[in-house]
């Protein structure tokens, strides 16, 4: 094996840009049949991170993380672990191992002989199995059933066999593909806690792939954003959820109201809404989430109450009770519906007048990924 | 629900079938199987043990039956070498090839058993397939007579008939085994030779024993490839009440001999099915 050569290109943007990556993918392609899946995926995972593929189904963020785990073989690019080349060496001596979204649970094989599975593949000494098998089943809360068949187990109790079993290997990436969708809601959120305790208690890299931008938020360091075969944004869940790049990054990651905006001499104006920008002159998509929107309360200086902050009236169509916020959809004249989330507003009819802090407009860029 | 008209519409029919044609039979045999043959050559209805008795002192019964079941596992045996892999290969490797393969395996039940045994009596035969071919590669100088006539060619010929059966349940149990079973036992570090013996090869087990039930099963009763390819070194125990029915006149001795081997194969089926449904993991 020759040694990973220094890593020229680094990857664009990613505030937390790993100093010492555990993994790293670089330029990835994969097609099945003419079909491409991946079409140049580059990323760095930092050892003892918790990362997170986020994605629609279909944007083939199942296919790299098979990529990594090895069950199918890359059309071009490189997968690097620390200074070994991955994509070259066949899954089963790979220092990688995955907990299958149906679990694959060998069902022959009792609790006990499930998580010894790997202990035994890599010929680890006889005495030492029945204790690392007791700490993995007693890390998941499984110990009293090692002698149960696979048969018997509940669908969450499965999922604790599934993870026992990667982890009691030590791998040094442990790839999650949509490991929680099978389970209903409560127990999805409890193991969500569980499963991030559990990675900052064993402090292996998780590599966690799922549809679910609430489970992605929740969980990750950092989350990647793919879309259709390309990384839309790589960042921190905050950062991503702050400060898209893109529309598309903007909309999947939680809600926004897309503002197509006219860009003049650091003035933006969307219709009747105006406020005051840094960005450069031109047509340009702002992002402004809903929550981010407020009841002005006096009702002077629109549609600038200062420069930091921007006002605009409204008719509000529609108030939805949400528990804590109300969804609130207000027309401004345009086609376009403005929809802002608001604590305690009351009873709200006819025109209003809303304010929200111009720089909590950001600028993305639309259209096609790459 | 249904209504009771199409429940006995359905079940009654199938029900008369098996009686008034199987068990009906069954009974009348088990009856011959106590009666006795006169010197007149008439069946004589008084009730005694004396076939049983025959068969279990006079050792040729055991030898052919010895035989029998000697051929029948030979059969089983190769029917599994041969079975396996290409199962293996159908279901795991075979990819676009699956359903073309698939029907060359199947195609060859569709052809006449007769048409089948025949084939290999023209190929073992002195003036065969075989021995035309080893002759003309200088490989023998004269005909090998013992490829035809012999416990041997019976074994190939049943072995080439009753392989699609034992492929097929194979196969069946190699397809519902999940894919990321596969790949879960690479994942933990198994190599393809290791996760074959742990994980593929146990959880076909009730399709190979489904198999190989089939295999000699069917063998042990069958009579007419010993009767076209055995020869009298070939015959087996069916053979022999093939011909207790017939020019030997001697139903009640040959009705003795396939009650005997009804139970044996009932037993057979009883301890597979149960060692299938231990094996069988939901």
């Amino acid at each position: 094996m020759t040694k990973a050569a220094p890593n020229a290109a680094a990857t664009e943007g990613a505030a937390s840009s790993p100093a010492a990556p555990i993994l790293s993918v670089r330029q990835v392609i994969k097609r099945f049949g003419q079909r491409p899946v991946l079409r140049g995926i580059s990323l760095e995972v930092a050892s003892g991170e918790f990362l997170t593929i986020l994605g629609e189904s279909g944007s083939g963020k199942t296919t790299l993380l098979r990529l990594i785990a090895g069950f199918e073989d890359v059309d071009s690019g490189e997968i690097w672990m620390r200074a070994e080349r991955l994509d070259r060496i066949p899954a089963h001596r790979r220092q990688v191992n995955t907990v299958f979204q149906s679990y694959a649970i060998f069902p022959h094989l009792s609790v006990f002989e499930n998580v010894a599975y790997g202990l035994r593949a890599k010929n680890t000494a006889k005495s030492e199995i029945p204790e690392r098998v007791r700490q993995a089943l007693a890390m998941v809360k499984m110990g009293e059933f090692a002698q149960a068949a696979p048969a018997k187990l509940s669908g969450g109790q499965q999922q604790r066999v599934a993870l026992a079993r990667a982890l009691v290997n030590r791998p040094r990436v442990l790839l999650l593909d949509e490991p929680l969708s099978a389970l209903d809601a409560n127990l999805r959120r409890q193991m969500q806690v569980e499963l991030k305790s559990l990675q900052r208690e064993v402090g292996i890299t998780f590599i966690f792939v799922t549809h679910d931008q609430e489970e992605a938020m929740a969980l990750s360091d950092r989350v990647a954003l793919l879309r259709a075969g390309l990384l839309e944004q790589v960042a921190p869940p905050r950062q991503i959820y702050g400060e898209p790049e893109t529309a598309y990054a903007a909309q999947f990651i939680g809600q926004t109201n897309l503002l197509r905006a006219d860009v003049k001499d650091g003035i933006a104006s969307s219709g009747s809404i105006v406020w005051h920008t840094s960005g450069a002159s031109g047509m340009a998509t702002y992002s402004l989430r809903p929550e981010c929107i407020r009841l002005s309360s006096e009702s002077a200086g629109l549609p600038f109450a200062d420069a930091a902050t921007a006002r605009f009236r409204g008719r509000v169509r529609n108030q939805a009770f949400g528990g804590a916020m109300d969804l609130i959809e207000i027309a401004c004249g345009g086609p376009q519906i403005i929809r802002a989330r608001i604590a305690n507003p009351g009873i709200l009819t006819g025109e209003r007048e809303f304010e929200f802090t111009a720089s909590h407009a950001v600028r993305v860029r639309e259209g096609e990924p790459g | 629900m249904y209504s009771r008209a199409y429940k006995a519409g359905v079940t009654i029919p199938p029900l008369l079938w098996v009686t008034v044609f199987l068990l009906l039979p069954y009974a009348i045999l088990f009856c011959y199987s106590f009666w006795s043959v006169s010197p007149a050559q008439v069946i004589v209805h008084n009730w005694n043990l004396q076939n049983y008795l025959q068969l279990a002192r006079n050792p040729i019964y055991a030898q052919v039956l010895l035989r029998s079941m000697r051929i029948a596992a030979s059969v089983t045996v190769f029917a599994l070498l041969l079975g396996y892999p290409l199962a293996y290969y159908l279901s795991f490797h075979a990819a676009k090839r699956k359903d073309l393969l698939y029907q060359l395996v199947i195609i060859p039940l569709w052809a006449s058993y007769l048409v089948r045994g025949y084939a290999w009596k023209t190929i073992l035969g002195s003036d065969g397939v075989l021995n035309g071919f080893l002759q003309f590669l200088h490989i023998t100088h004269k005909p090998v007579e013992f490829f035809l006539y012999s416990p041997f060619a019976v074994i190939i010929t049943l072995t080439h008939i009753y392989t699609p059966f034992t492929l097929l349940p194979i196969y069946a149990s190699l397809e519902h085994i999940p894919r990321n079973l596969v790949e879960a036992s690479h994942d933990l570090g198994s190599s393809p030779w290791a996760t074959f013996r742990r994980v593929i090869l146990p959880l076909s087990l009730p399709g190979v024993l489904a198999g190989a039930t089939f295999a000699f099963v069917l063998t042990l009763g069958d009579f007419l490839a010993p009767l076209l390819v055995g020869g009298p070194s070939g015959i087996m125990i069916s053979n022999v009440v093939v011909s207790l029915f017939g020019a030997a006149y001697n139903w009640p001795l040959g009705a003795a001999i396939s009650f005997c081997m009804m139970l044996l194969v009932v037993t057979l089926l009883f301890i597979t099915e149960r060692l299938e449904k231990r094996l069988a993991v939901s």
